[in-house]
């Protein structure tokens, strides 16, 4: 380790507020020269915050950043690059239609003397170069014939050949199968040669052991620890990204879930075998009337798609959807809901407020159909819909009209949970319920669960809090990389075992390698 | 930096005022400058001729604002207005009902084609709707031999110059549309299901919404009132005349559209601010022609008060 | 990784086999020169061919400016009217002498580009709007110019203006060599050029060409400039062809323009898109308005339609393919 080197980034006392949230708390993070620094945590923890600032997406509210010594403020992210900071993204940001030499070397194309691009030399460089990354192919193909693997190398070959200094990596190994990781794994080593510091964002536990040297944990916004990667096990660096912390200050206060539930009786739900792309491998749940269902796993682990599926809005290759016993057909989401299933998306903003509707049109908009005679909405049945939903959600708004843009998060969150709950539904899918909510909404929402389950409802609960899970949650199924881990019933469910549920995996990934060489 | 940020919510608050409330105060104030201004312009006769005038637009904009509450545009309705031109004299010996009919049911013909193709094969609405804008007014064209032909039934000529109750039947007509139009986006189902498919397109497919009906839907309406509109100009100017009948109409509409404050982002649908938008661009038309300026005056400003709008609402989107 | 696929033995090889695959509409073109010479007698004569490619330059030179911009992912709507008031402004001009004749046009329809250019780079307004507008704009100055379109410039006879458009060489008119060098020129500027490679990456994705650092403003000023002065140049041919400043030129060229660019196989929704294509689609859009006239007994308006369908068609094709290419 490269301890006594100077650092090649320093973040200090960072804040960066969002209306109604804070970001970023206070971050100092250290990156050094050659090093792979895992950055780490849940959604919401504030990693993408943090790289957003690190490249000039976001300039912070308070605190510095410096670049080999150098106080330095990012405006837009072609600052940064210049600078020598690139950025993997997920969502590779090439250009899918060019050819794959055209996306490594555009806006610095090696040119003839005349001027014009040289297209014979642009391609034997790109060739050159892209062949240390494990990428033989014809370059002049267009980018997005290549897998989302190799698009990612390209990308990557782009930003080290423009002379980065340091590599920002998010989640790079989501789209990439076994042998494209092990080639990931060489070309980080060689980066580390050439004293070259990444930033690794991941939730893979077993690579992060791999490559990572350091590692720096996130939660709400704030640096929970930060330091050597070897020295930490395992377990507990997903008890810190998953918070136990907060639990143990919170065991006097508990959450708002109350005790056990009496359930029983035939499956509500019952998933068989639901498989789709790499996402989904074999997943079955079961719901029963009364029950609360929790769906643990890291993000990535395929909690959402689970869910999604279920009300048919991820596409499934097989499995079978039952509901009271009868089958579902897959894919159709109007036809789930009039089943009785109702989901509350993960991404509130994105996919579940319509911004420039009213509080009241939000809420009724799923039960549009119930609520209307021939076609015509019946104002008198939503006023009384919309009130009673107000009420009992204790939704704070000036008044049923005001726009649910103007609403805080968690009153945007009680608004969605009154959309779904106006459907009258026998199963109630919830990802994420609680995330990015105040304190107060967020005990309002897990006391109406207990109660929605006491009245016989179904609960699927999502959750990246432990114990919002271990609390709320009748019984628990742990997913890992799209297939169930484990189920945990009763007794059961108890921290260690939903940890060490979650973080195994040792033997599983020999396995992987096995198959793939 | 410090002034900027204090005045920033102020700013915001003036273009939101405006975006809501602009077309409004701009058809007030140019009302007055013509009541002060301008001769003649205080009689029942100017009136009549201003609302007949703008009718046809106001009618077509309707459609148009339902479809771009969906995120969309129709830049078809040119030519449909000419297709429905182009059928009346066919059909007018059948009487004139079956004409009318015979002009709607093209209309709705060519939006659920549009629709189609915008919500089955997923083409984006510009592309989809220019293929029958080009191909659009050809058919027309060719239905009518490329002949103007005068029209005498007069029966059907009332459309265009009668009154009713002291009203042009025309401006009847409009005012019905867009009362029907308001009631479609404020009280039915499908009008709420319009908003949210174009406010938030994932939101709406996840919480079950028949997006692509929906989608069709306001194709069809806009195809049928363009068509309603086609036969209004053929009764009033008492020919079929497939060639000029709706040229330019998808300018027209779209301008009275963002000028009334729909915005092109969709998720929100104006309705009288539609209506104001086609009183608005009439009256500047006239206030211009009546002051000796000419055409070309009128499309100058018509150009400028498309941009101001449009970056009016802008301001209010990226915020 | 499946990419080491058996590459095309040359570059050439290859470059061809890609024009080939994506110009279904160059085969159609082919196929219908050859129908068209067996079907009709006189398809074939060197007159017939000659007025043909001269017919298919004018709207061929305002194609290579559309051809840029939707390759960006925009749109110009105001080429048509720009080009005729390019027509009036150049039959204007004449009267000053030919330096005045060729760059007043070009100048004033090159400033209408770049104030589209402008508008959209820079208040990021949507091309179709902003162009909307200026088609309005243009449109209106031109009425203003021509008293409300009641007078026409004439170009005097015997002008070195009328050359321009009515000049041969080989017995092929002038315009047809401008467009051909035009079109060539216009291969090197997208091809060749950093510009034309930031023209793809814009439309390909305009976040990605941000983060890369390319000069993402300034392109698409160019762009926009670029189409407004061809529009113009186009308008100066026609005028010097004509030899008058026709006032009802040009109300729905910019269809036209967009339909043959998208029938030569440009995506309109950006980032992929060859100057070839466009000329191909500019001589099929003529081939077939030439054919319906040698049929003689079909109606000219069928030209239109056809020129819709097969632009739906083209549409429908390249989504279906798009689509596939996903899953």
């Amino acid at each position: 380790m490269t301890t006594t080197t100077a650092p090649v980034l320093e973040v200090t006392g960072v804040t960066k507020r969002f209306p109604g949230t804070v970001a970023l708390d206070d971050v100092s993070f250290t990156l050094r020269r050659g090093e792979v620094h895992a950055l780490v945590g849940e959604n919401g923890a504030g990693k993408s915050t943090l790289i957003k600032v690190l490249t000039g997406v976001y300039r912070p509210d308070e605190g510095q950043v410096h670049h080999l010594g150098e106080p330095v403020q990012f405006r837009r992210p072609i600052d940064a690059q210049r600078a020598g900071i690139s950025t993997i993204y997920q969502e590779v940001n090439l250009v899918p239609l060019m050819s794959v030499a055209s996306n490594v070397f555009l806006g610095r194309e090696p040119r003839t003397r005349t001027g014009l691009v040289d297209w014979s030399t642009m391609n034997a460089q790109a060739r050159e170069l892209l062949s240390g990354y494990g990428i033989d192919t014809d370059v002049r193909r267009p980018l997005h014939t290549l897998a989302v693997g190799a698009q990612q190398m390209v990308a990557l070959a782009r930003s080290v050949s423009t002379k980065a200094g340091v590599v920002v990596m998010d989640e790079p190994t989501s789209s990439l199968e076994p042998r494209e990781v092990d080639t990931l794994f060489e070309v980080l080593a060689r980066l580390h040669a050439q004293d070259i510091s990444v930033i690794y964002v991941s939730h893979r536990m077993d690579e992060l052991y791999r490559v990572c040297d350091s590692v720096t944990v996130l939660r709400d916004g704030k640096v929970v620890h930060s330091g050597p990667l070897k020295p930490l096990p395992r377990i507990e660096l997903v008890s810190m990204m998953l918070g136990r912390e907060i639990r143990q200050i919170r065991q006097e206060g508990v959450t708002a879930f109350g005790e056990e539930h009496q359930t029983g009786g035939e499956p509500l739900l019952q998933a068989e075998n639901l498989t789709g792309g790499r996402k989904l491998r074999e997943v079955s749940v079961t719901v029963r009337p009364g029950e609360v269902v929790g769906l643990a796993g890291l993000l990535g682990s395929g909690r959402s798609e689970t869910a999604r599926a279920l009300i048919g809005a991820f596409p499934l290759e097989s499995g079978t959807i039952m509901l009271a016993g009868k089958p579902l057909k897959r894919g159709r989401i109007a036809a789930a809901m009039r089943s009785g299933v109702a989901l509350l998306a993960e991404d509130r903003k994105s996919e579940g407020i319509i911004p420039n509707l009213s509080v009241r049109e939000n809420i009724v908009l799923a039960a549009l159909p119930s609520l209307s005679t021939f076609g015509f909405v019946n104002r008198a049945k939503q006023d009384r819909v919309v009130q009673t939903f107000m009420a009992r959600l204790r939704i704070k708004a000036a008044s049923p009209e005001q726009k649910v843009s103007e609403l805080s998060g968690g009153n945007q969150q009680k608004v969605l949970l009154a959309r779904w709950l106006a459907t009258g539904p026998k199963v109630l899918l919830l990802d994420e319920p609680t995330r990015g909510i105040d304190v107060g909404a967020k005990a309002e929402v897990q006391a109406l669960i207990d109660e929605l389950a006491q009245e016989g409802l179904g609960v699927l609960l999502i959750s990246s809090e432990l114990e919002e899970l271990l609390d709320g949650a009748d019984r628990v199924v742990v997913l890992r990389d799209g297939a169930v881990a484990d189920e945990l019933t009763g007794e059961a469910v108890t921290e260690d075992n939903v940890l060490a549920a979650i973080a195994a995996g040792g033997d599983d990934d020999d396995d992987r390698d096995a198959e793939s060489t | 930096m410090t002034t900027a940020t204090l005045r920033a919510p102020d700013r915001a608050r003036v273009t939101s005022w405006l975006q809501n409330y602009g077309v409004y105060l701009a058809v007030v104030v140019l009302l007055l400058f013509n009541v002060i201004f301008t001769e003649n312009f205080l009689s029942v006769a100017n009136f009549r001729t201003q609302l007949v005038q703008a009718a046809p637009v106001c009618i077509v904009a309707l459609g148009m604002a339902l479809v771009i509450g969906t995120e969309g545009i129709d830049l078809s309705v040119g030519s449909v207005m000419s297709i429905a031109a182009a059928l009346v004299p066919l059909y007018l010996g059948a009487g004139p009902l079956t004409a009318v009919i015979v002009a709607v049911i093209a209309g709705v013909v060519s939006g659920l084609f549009s629709g189609f193709l915008v919500a089955q094969l997923g083409i984006q609405p510009i592309i989809a709707t220019l293929a029958l804008l080009v191909g659009g007014r050809g058919l027309a064209l060719v239905i009518a031999h490329g002949q103007l032909v005068q029209l005498h039934n007069a029966d059907f000529l009332a459309l265009g110059t009668g009154d009713l109750l002291g009203i042009p039947i025309m401006v009847l007509v409009a005012a019905v549309l867009a009362v029907l139009a308001g009631l479609l986006v404020r009280r039915t189902t499908f009008g709420r299901h319009l908003v949210a498919v174009g406010g938030n397109r994932p939101a709406a497919t996840l919480a079950g919404l028949p997006v692509k009906r929906v989608l069709i839907g306001v194709y069809v309406i806009s195809g049928a009132l363009a068509a309603i509109a086609g036969v209004l100009a053929t009764a009033r100017l008492s020919a079929s005349d497939a060639g000029e009948t709706g040229l330019l109409m998808e300018l027209s509409a779209i301008t009275a559209v963002v000028v009334g404050g729909t915005p092109l982002t969709g998720g929100r649908v104006r309705v009288l601010g539609t209506v104001f938008g086609a009183l608005l661009m009439q009256l500047v038309h006239a206030t211009l022609i009546k002051h000796n300026l000419p055409d070309s005056a009128a499309q100058m400003v018509q150009a400028a008060i498309i941009v101001g709008a449009v970056y009016v609402a802008r301001e209010r989107s990226t915020r | 990784m499946t990419a080491t696929t058996a590459a095309p033995p040359t570059e050439r090889g290859a470059s061809l086999a890609g024009v080939l695959q994506r110009q279904g509409a160059a085969v159609v073109l082919v196929l219908g020169v050859l129908a068209s010479w067996f079907a009709f007698p006189h398809f074939g004569s060197a007159d017939n061919l000659r007025s043909l490619v001269l017919q298919g330059s004018f709207l061929a030179v305002i194609a290579l400016g559309m051809t840029f911009v939707i390759i960006s992912g925009g749109i110009d709507l105001s080429v048509g009217s720009v080009y005729a008031l390019g027509g009036v402004l150049g039959a204007y001009g004449s009267r000053y002498g030919l330096i005045v004749a060729i760059l007043l046009p070009l100048v004033v329809c090159g400033l209408i580009g770049l104030i589209n250019g402008l508008l959209i780079a820079r208040t990021r307004m949507a091309p179709f709007i902003v162009t909307l507008a200026s088609l309005l704009f243009a449109r209106g100055l031109l009425l203003a110019l021509t008293s409300e379109g009641s007078t026409t410039y004439k170009v005097e006879a015997g002008s070195a203006f009328l050359w321009l458009g009515q000049g041969t060489i080989f017995g092929v008119g002038v315009p047809v060599y401008l467009a051909l060098i035009l079109f060539g020129l216009g291969g090197v500027l997208l091809r060749r050029t950093r510009f034309g490679q930031s023209v793809f990456a814009i439309g390909g994705s305009e976040q990605s060409a941000l983060l890369m650092g390319l000069p993402v403003v300034r392109t698409k000023i160019t762009l926009y400039t670029l189409s407004g002065t061809l529009a113009g140049l186009a308008g100066v041919l026609t005028a010097a062809y004509l030899q008058s400043g026709v006032t009802v030129l040009g109300v729905g060229t910019e269809l036209d323009a967009i339909s043959v660019v998208v029938i030569g196989g440009t995506l309109l929704t950006g980032g992929a898109g060859t100057i070839i294509g466009t000329l191909v689609g500019v001589l099929l859009k003529t081939l077939i308005q030439n054919v319906i006239n040698q049929v003689g007994t079909l109606d000219s308006n069928y030209q239109t339609v056809v020129s819709g369908a097969f632009l739906l068609v083209v549409v429908v094709i390249q989504r279906l393919l798009a689509r596939s290419r996903r899953s």
